[in-house]
């Protein structure tokens, strides 16, 4: 049974990729319709989803699939062609088969609901419904007929003894057997244009001798034709016994050949022969022939295939380059891409979770090392130390991911809303490259969502409205993401109509958010699009516009130990900026203690650290900022802030004589702690503190210390808001 | 420790007479029971990192063999002002369910007593009123000789639904705040 499921689940994750890798196509192909790989990659996806149901026996997925598949493999020889409207049911018959696969993982045994049921009758009438239109319309080309096509207008009016070479020796027999050397040449003459023929008799014998029933003909026909060469040996396929046939292509034969080896798909690896044949250099039996040769040819059985081919003269020098060229490409990306191994990832987790155990020893292994005062030990815990660092980033490196495939699947979302609203709309991605943690990569996708919708619904205006604004028919959605100071920063920006800080007012007034009479900037107005229950489109689309969304964005990207911005032009477009920490698991932390309690700063927070002069700064107790070489620095007591809302605590806490203060930055801001003591780097294991304080600002998890105690990870930037909150409410008392 | 085994042997002798076991533990001058079956492990206090910015039931969190858990202190979860740390000072920890999920939970209690063997028939609905703790938090009465104890429903009294739910109601009143101190 658990067998079944490890299968299953199998199953399910090809789908999910295969259906990501055809949606991907589908998109493709609407900017180049008539690109062959992809509707191969398309009619594959539909094939092996086909294939593996059937193992299951999803009949249902199987009967869908297979229609699909009809519909891709015309469109894959050229019978249908691919326009908009077919890529819009194939991307429904996408959906479809997602909703199937999904269906029968969840309840296996159960038929299928009839919704489902009806959706895909309909598919199936959308996809075949066509047909009879396309059909009708039958002479659009596929791609290689296309240009042979072409090719015959170009032979015709450029080059005239730019023909076929075809050499024919008769062999003795062949009169003897039946054969009529003319009527051959006369049929061959129905598929093009005979320029010359030059008859020859090498083998002549004495005119004596000569047996007139024998054959001693051998003829040379140059040949203009469109056709290709597995046509012409057709035409010589009765003779093939009695007769030693060679066909040589026309020389701008060549470059199509060149052109074709060039467009191959190179997902899979073939051999020379089959390169050859499927860009029609070669016919199979001349394959068969030279390799029954190989075969035979004790002496040099080592030569390779292509300089037989050479040779015999048989295709030419470019064209075996080409190939062999294509063919080290062809390998070497099948060998990058056996480089991947699939794990699993909650093997990942475990993995993670035993270094974070591994980090914790070892601080508790140094901390042993420092009391005993061993020395000698001391070098082999520190080489011990740093390799436990290597692992630690090693082990968390392997759960990077590449932010792009989150990004690339927007543009189904942009393109399917823009079709829904009317709108043009251009999705740009740029730093798809940068690399982040799993869990905050699947944790993003939902805020992220959100806000490309919010972009599509409230920011780009339709067309009319923005030729008249003097923008660009098509809007652009940008998505952008980059590393910052050991953070990730996300960025969503449009440049649709903006945000209108006065509506946003108006109705944060009328909400009780805002006093009527307060000033606010315009940033701290736009910011304010995060309060719960506030959206300023009058009426709710079916995308976005119901006043919940926008504040969820905001607390699941906090949850993540991020931030979110926004700031906008009114007229111009709208930026949401998303700052989000690499990882979940470890960071390098710094310790610093404040009344006995110590706590874990985040390392790539910290700016600096200096020692609390008084007598300079002159400090009191109303003042709550420093002057630190000429710039305003606003800092907090960490010992009296925590203290402050904090139970009886039964210690008498005197403000030790040097205290320090911890200067940290997060974007923009920057503000001092002060502490009691400096414990300096360590390593942090992150420990999630559960869900009673998720609701919890200024703490953002909980670390456990190699003495076995447990020190608190400050969230900087929740700290920093709660303190602006809460410190001049203080300063009143 | 013994004594606790040894009634623990005794009364699975005893198990086919449908008794049902409550441990009983002391908070303030109150003798309270929960059933054993929540109990997980009863743990000695040692070093309680307190948690700031939260309400005074909790107390803090504490390393439970690599496990970072938070600690409740239950005279003050009932109301009763924080528990003064004792000798007999023990952490009983229960498992809570959660959306499905169970967490974790240590319970500070003032003294760990005894594990009482209690038959249906002493088990009694809770009075309507009377008792000075929520009524809620009170699952049933245990009759033990002419006295009364009160046994406590756990998921009740240590909700995660409701104690992180404190902290959102206060965070709600701060909001509202801060948005006003951006002004």
């Amino acid at each position: 049974m658990s067998d079944m499921n490890l299968a299953l689940q199998t199953f399910a994750h090809e789908v999910d990729e295969l259906l990501t890798e055809m949606e991907d196509a589908l998109l493709d192909l609407e900017e180049t319709p008539d690109d062959a790989e992809r509707i191969n990659s398309i009619f594959r996806a539909m094939h092996t989803i086909k294939g593996s149901s059937g193992l299951f026996g999803f009949d249902d997925i199987v009967a869908f699939t297979h229609e699909a598949e009809t519909v891709l493999d015309q469109a894959r020889n050229g019978q249908r062609a691919v326009d908009n409207d077919l890529i819009s049911v194939l991307l429904a018959c996408k959906d479809h088969t997602a909703h199937l696969v999904h269906h029968f993982l969840t309840n296996e045994n159960e038929a299928l609901p009839t919704s489902l049921q009806e959706q895909g009758k309909l598919l199936i009438v959308q996809l075949n419904g066509e047909k009879h239109s396309i059909v009708t319309s039958l002479n659009l080309p596929a791609t290689q007929n296309e240009e042979l096509d072409q090719l015959h207008v170009e032979t015709k009016s450029t080059n005239s003894s730019d023909n076929w070479v075809i050499s024919l020796d008769f062999k003795q027999d062949a009169l003897r057997n039946g054969m009529d050397p003319l009527s051959f040449i006369r049929y061959l003459s129905t598929l093009g244009n005979i320029v010359e023929v030059i008859t020859s008799m090498p083998n002549q014998a004495e005119l004596e001798a000569m047996d007139p029933e024998s054959c001693f003909l051998c003829f040379k026909i140059a040949f203009n034709s469109s056709v290709d060469k597995q046509t012409i040996e057709s035409v010589f396929e009765f003779a093939a016994e009695d007769c030693d046939i060679h066909i040589l292509p026309p020389y701008s034969r060549q470059d199509l050949y060149l052109k074709l080896l060039e467009n191959q798909a190179d997902d899979q690896l073939k051999r020379l022969g089959e390169m050859l044949i499927d860009i029609g250099a070669l016919t199979n039996k001349e394959v068969v022939e030279v390799l029954a040769e190989q075969q035979l040819d004790e002496v040099s059985a080592e030569k390779p295939i292509g300089e037989r081919l050479l040779e015999k003269n048989i295709v030419q020098q470019p064209n075996v380059e080409q190939a062999l060229k294509k063919q080290e490409a062809v390998k070497q990306k099948i060998a990058k891409e056996a480089n991947y191994i699939r794990v699993d990832a909650a093997k990942l987790d475990h993995l993670i979770n035993l270094v974070g155990e591994l980090v914790i020893s070892d601080a508790a292994i140094r901390l042993v090392v420092q009391k005993k005062g061993l020395t000698d030990v001391d070098d082999v815990a520190s080489t011990m130390g740093h390799l436990v660092e290597e692992i630690r980033d090693t082990a968390l490196q392997l759960r990077m991911v590449q932010i792009g495939e989150t990004f690339s699947r927007f543009q189904r979302v942009v393109r399917d809303v823009s079709k829904d609203l009317g709108k043009l709309i251009e999705l740009q991605i740029t730093g798809g490259e940068t690399e982040l943690d799993k869990t905050v990569v699947e944790k993003i996708n939902d805020p992220l969502t959100h806000l490309v919708r919010n972009s599509l619904d409230h920011g780009i205006e339709i067309p009319e409205e923005r030729l008249m604004a003097g923008k660009p028919e098509k809007g652009t959605v940008r998505l952008n993401a980059y590393h910052q100071a050991g953070r990730i920063v996300i960025q969503i920006s449009d440049d649709g109509k903006g945000l209108d800080p006065e509506r946003i007012l108006a109705k944060a007034i009328a909400k009780g958010l805002v006093k009527p009479d307060q000033t606010l900037t315009e940033n701290e107005i736009f910011n304010l699009i995060f309060a719960p229950g506030l959206s300023t489109k009058e009426e709710a689309s079916n995308l976005s516009g119901r006043g919940v969304g926008m504040d969820v964005v905001k607390s699941n990207i906090e949850a993540l130990r991020g931030s979110v911005a926004v700031t906008s032009k009114f007229g111009q477009g709208t930026t949401v900026t998303i700052h989000l920490p690499l990882t979940l698991a470890i960071i390098d932390g710094f310790m610093v203690e404040a009344r006995q309690e110590r706590y874990i700063i985040p390392l790539n927070m910290v700016e600096e650290c200096v020692e609390m002069d008084s007598d300079e700064w002159q400090m009191d107790e109303l003042q709550h900022y420093v002057n630190l070489r000429g710039e305003v620095l606003p800092y907090l007591r960490l010992g009296n802030f925590f203290q402050s809302h904090q139970k009886p605590v039964l210690q008498n806490s005197n403000t030790p004589q040097r205290e320090s203060m911890v200067i940290v930055r997060v974007g923009d801001a920057r503000a001092g702690f002060v502490v009691d003591e400096l414990h300096g780097e360590n390593q942090t294991v992150i420990k999630p503190l559960g869900k009673l304080f998720e609701n919890l600002k200024g703490i953002g998890g909980a670390t456990v210390l190699g003495s076995g105690d447990v020190a608190l990870i400050l969230d900087v930037h929740g700290l920093i808001q709660y303190a602006q909150q809460r410190l001049p409410a203080n300063m009143l008392h | 420790m013994n004594q606790l085994i040894h009634k623990k042997q005794h009364n699975e002798l005893a198990a086919q007479e449908q008794l049902h076991q409550y441990l009983t533990f002391l908070v303030g001058k109150d003798n309270l029971a929960i059933s054993i079956l929540d109990v997980k492990e009863i743990i000695e206090i040692n070093a309680i990192t307190e948690v700031p910015m939260t309400p005074d039931h909790i107390r803090g969190v504490i390393n439970l063999r690599g496990h970072v858990v938070p600690v409740i202190d239950l005279s003050a979860r009932l109301g009763r002002g924080c528990s003064e740390i004792t000798k007999r000072t023990c952490i009983v920890l229960v498992q809570v369910e959660y959306n499905d999920e169970t967490q974790l939970l240590g319970m500070l209690v003032d003294a760990v007593d005894e594990i009482l063997d209690l038959p249906e028939t002493s088990i009694l609905p809770p009075p309507d009123f009377g008792a000075d703790i929520r009524n809620d938090f009170i699952q049933a009465m245990g009759r033990v000789g002419d006295e009364f104890i009160i046994l406590l429903n756990i998921n009740r009294v240590l909700s995660v639904k409701e104690l992180s739910q404190l902290k959102k109601i206060a965070d709600y009143d701060s909001n509202h705040e801060r948005i006003e101190s951006i002004i």
